[in-house]
């Protein structure tokens, strides 16, 4: 059998045909698997749903108890037989619940990497490389221009600009799952201990957080009437970016506008978005990681998608490694 | 050079002015010599180094790369010296730099390097400088900061951390050379004030407080002078023991995009005047607008044609040194007086005196503000006569009195969100005009405005695009304006010139919203024709001869 008929891309999204199931699928579908719980792979109005017991709990704080029919909790390093194949579940680093999901039949294994990072993250378990046949990586910092930084140094970024500019508000854009939350341990562990304001957006995911043992500290909820903005003034608020443009911002006093993410390796991005102190902290492997995961596998066959596939496809040819893009549509390769 | 670096990234990010002069002063105040002073002289502008041509540094990193993931690398981030700076990589059996290696040392480095040996010496710097620095050092030898800071700005930065007056800092500057370190041992207060032995140097400029409300009643015509406030740019030139210098009211150094004047200047000492396009009025020839003005400014070099077209002089104001006697103690009626006679020994076409306005009462001088016999004019200067030449702008001796600003109203087309406080609410307008066009009116973009109105009226603004947006390009949205339904505001302006930047063929200066007119409809607004009837000719306006009194 060849791996192009046991997963296969449709508009619905990632197919297997012998276990009647899609990966991360855009659409509705009889059945799904989950590699992790943000917006763009994890959507409601599938009937059958199954993923980690973490990103199963996330699906039903974003979506409420009626996000699908029935679930399947998916155990880490577990097999499971669905139709005519077995699929296993492992670690993927990218949140908490985060999963790749190994798909075999017929002696051939592909393993579907989901978003995933090598970096350690204290919000996670750390990723975990499954020999496999044909790996199935994201791209979404496939290109040599991102080399993410050391992330202490971006947290030690932001405390400097808390002790130069006491008197300004610093709003922290950070992806409300994950992220966020990951923003938080890390300055933490960074000895700020001070109360950090949260978007409303933000609360019952970093309640989870907190439930699943990630201690996150002092949080606040990022409300007040508008006779007490000075409390503000040096205060660390964290939200999703897009309430930074939005008039919620009006609230903190002078605020500094700081974006978490990896797209702010390039200069450009940062001062498009109107970014002043932007920091470097991604969720997805940069080059390099991305690299050394694929020499690491060993994988027959590397299939690129989600990103920048043209030039991680390049490189995998210069290696003499088999690589093709994986063309498929709807996941947001903006939103990190 | 990490310190520099990380510098450099908050500065091009940051866009209020308190802020980035909060940034310099406290690298100043951390960074320890020589570093801090090559990087005052970066952003000064005053580091001379061997530039690296983009051809080298494309080959070098192509050593190392294929050149299709480059292709790639650099499509996606637009910039040479930035794409570099992501993708490179030291080889992976190098040893890991020893810490950061220090902005100094790498000046070194570079000053004592040969010709030849650059290649390699940038290719092994590249190897030993992390992200951010490598950024900062490929801008350095490529020689292009681009970082939005003004000299004037670094220099606020420097008074800021030693808590002494910029005007202290402007006077020393251009006795000074990189990397500052008496300069910087001053400032901590570990050394006194460095002695400078050019005679030519800057020294701060006298500046006027406008003229306020009430603020002429309790004064007596009889004190004070009035002369034109010319619309050029105010400058000190400075010819003291050989050196001839052209300062900007800054003390920027813009000797090199006028050698014409310098050249003229056969006087001994240091005269404050405005820079003007055009001729002077002892050639009889008319003072030319602030727009060729701008042709010559902003120059390293200039060309022949350039002084052909663009003919500059200095039209003086007042007289600092007289050969090297300094005349600033004395009265404005004794300095008058010697400048008057100095520049009726000077080049004619390249030098004449401001001329005094007669008045004898001020609801007389407000009539001529209000008319003024020349459109390169842009309001009255009052000199009080007993005042000595004093540097800075203290209120009483010196005042400005604007000619009345222009007024149009005009309709809002486009807003885009502010920046720091302003960061979520809709700050910045694009307002235009009626004209016709192929036998229709349609609004045609006339300027930008981003001040001028109050907190309150920014509500107001911000409530009419949010619930007017027609369309999004990125961060700017364009609002509904049709002759029925939009925002009519009135622009003042302090001038209006051709422009074939353009669109409109128009370009304002100083444009700011002055008044909502909620009481407006947009077809009540002003129309093209109507700024262009507001753009002086000059040629058909004479000055009034110079006359000493």
């Amino acid at each position: 059998m060849k791996p192009e008929t046991l997963l296969y891309p449709t508009p619905k999204g990632l197919f297997c045909e012998k276990g009647g199931f899609y990966i991360d699928p855009v659409q509705p579908v009889e059945r799904a698997l989950i590699t992790h719980g943000h917006a763009d792979h994890a959507r409601s109005g599938h009937s059958h749903v199954m993923a980690t017991r973490e990103t199963l709990d996330i699906m039903r704080i974003r979506y409420g108890d009626a996000f699908c029919i029935s679930t399947q909790e998916a155990v880490l390093g577990t097999r499971t037989t669905i139709g005519e194949v077995t699929v296993s579940f492992h670690p993927a680093g990218h949140v908490l619940g985060s999963a790749q999901i190994a798909v075999e039949a017929a002696g051939i294994r592909i393993v579907v990497s989901g978003d995933y990072k090598r970096r350690r993250d204290p919000t996670c378990l750390s990723f975990e490389p499954v020999p496999c046949d044909v790996f199935i990586t994201e791209a979404t910092f496939g290109l040599p221009v991102f080399h993410h930084p050391d992330d202490r140094g971006e947290i030690a970024k932001l405390l400097t600009s808390l002790r130069q500019f006491p008197e300004r508000a610093h709003l922290v854009g950070a992806y409300a799952l994950g992220k966020a939350q990951r923003i938080i341990a890390l300055m933490r562990e960074a000895g700020y201990d001070a109360p950090i304001f949260i978007h409303g957006a933000l609360a019952r995911l970093c309640d989870y957080y907190e439930s699943e043992g990630i201690a996150l500290g002092d949080l606040r909820p990022a409300t007040v009437d508008a006779k007490d903005k000075q409390s503000f003034a040096g205060a660390v608020v964290v939200g999703p970016p897009s309430a930074f443009a939005d008039k919620w911002a009006r609230r903190f006093p002078d605020p500094i506008p700081i974006f978490a993410s990896g797209w702010m390796m390039v200069r450009q991005r940062a001062k498009q978005r109107g970014v002043e102190l932007p920091i470097i902290i991604s969720d997805h492997c940069d080059w390099p990681e991305l690299i050394a995961t694929i020499n690491e596998i060993k994988p027959g066959e590397v299939w690129v998608t989600h990103g920048r596939e043209e030039a991680l496809v390049r490189w995998c040819e210069l290696q003499g490694i088999a690589a093709r893009p994986l063309h498929l549509v709807g996941y947001d390769d903006e939103g990190e | 050079m990490r310190a520099f670096a990380e510098l450099l990234d908050r500065l091009v990010l940051t866009p209020q002015r308190n802020a980035k002069i909060k940034l310099m002063a406290d690298y100043f105040r951390s960074a320890p010599d020589p570093d801090r002073g090559y990087a005052l002289a970066a952003i000064a502008g005053t580091l001379t180094l061997k530039t690296v041509k983009p051809n080298v540094l494309r080959q070098l990193v192509l050593e190392r790369m294929d050149e299709v993931l480059f292709r790639y690398s650099y499509d996606y981030v637009g910039d040479l010296a930035e794409t570099i700076s992501l993708v490179w990589e030291p080889p992976a059996d190098s040893q890991t730099a020893a810490g950061d290696l220090s902005l100094g040392t790498v000046m070194h480095q570079l000053e004592t390097a040969g010709r030849a040996n650059v290649h390699g010496l940038v290719r092994d710097l590249l190897d030993q400088l992390e992200g951010s620095s490598r950024f900062a050092f490929l801008k350095l030898i490529t020689g292009g900061l681009r970082i939005g800071v003004s000299a004037r700005l670094v220099k606020q930065a420097l008074a800021d951390m030693g808590t002494v007056d910029v005007t202290e800092i402007e006077t020393l500057w251009h006795g000074l050379t990189p990397p500052y370190v008496s300069l910087f041992e001053w400032l901590d207060g570990k050394s006194p004030k460095p002695e400078l032995d050019m005679p030519a140097v800057f020294h701060a400029v006298m500046l006027a407080t406008p003229v306020g409300e009430n603020d002429l009643t309790a004064l007596d015509p009889k004190d004070f002078a009035a002369e034109w406030k010319w619309d050029g740019i105010r400058v000190q030139l400075a010819n003291l023991a050989g050196t001839r210098r052209l300062y900007s009211r800054s003390g920027d150094d813009i000797s090199g995009a006028f050698p014409d004047i310098l050249e003229a200047a056969d006087f001994e000492g240091i005269i404050d005047g405005e820079l003007l396009v055009g001729g002077t009025m002892r050639t009889n020839r008319a003072t030319r607008t602030f727009s060729d003005l701008q042709q010559r400014l902003n120059r390293k070099t200039v060309t022949r044609k350039m002084l052909d077209d663009y003919p500059a002089f200095i039209r003086g104001y007042d007289l600092l040194f007289s050969g090297d006697r300094d005349m600033r103690p004395e009265n404005f009626l004794t300095r008058r007086a010697a400048l008057s006679a100095l520049i009726e020994n000077a080049a004619p076409s390249h030098f004449d005196l401001s001329p005094l306005v007669a008045f004898s009462t001020w609801e007389e001088l407000d009539r001529l503000r209000k008319d003024p016999p020349d459109p390169v004019i842009e309001g009255i200067m009052l000199k009080r006569l007993d005042s000595a030449y004093t540097s800075g702008r203290s209120k009483g001796p010196w005042f400005k009195w604007k000619r009345e600003p222009y007024n149009v109203d005009a309709v809002l087309m486009y807003a885009q969100r502010g920046h720091g406080k302003r960061s979520s609410y809709y700050s910045d307008f694009t307002f235009g005009v009626w004209t016709e066009s192929n036998g229709k009116d349609v609004l045609v973009p006339v300027g930008k405005a981003y001040f001028g109105f109050t907190d309150a009226e920014l509500e107001v603004l911000d409530r009419y695009v949010r619930n007017n947006t027609v369309e999004r390009f990125g961060p700017v949205r364009s609002i509904r304006a049709e002759a029925d339904h939009g925002f009519v505001v009135e622009v003042a302006f302090e001038g209006i010139n051709f422009s074939s930047r353009h669109k409109s063929g128009v370009a304002m200066r100083f444009p700011r919203i002055s008044r909502l007119r909620t009481d407006k409809l947009p077809r009540d607004a002003d129309r093209l024709e109507t700024l262009l009837a507001m753009i002086g000719t000059p040629e058909n306006n004479l000055s009034e001869p110079a006359e000493p009194i």
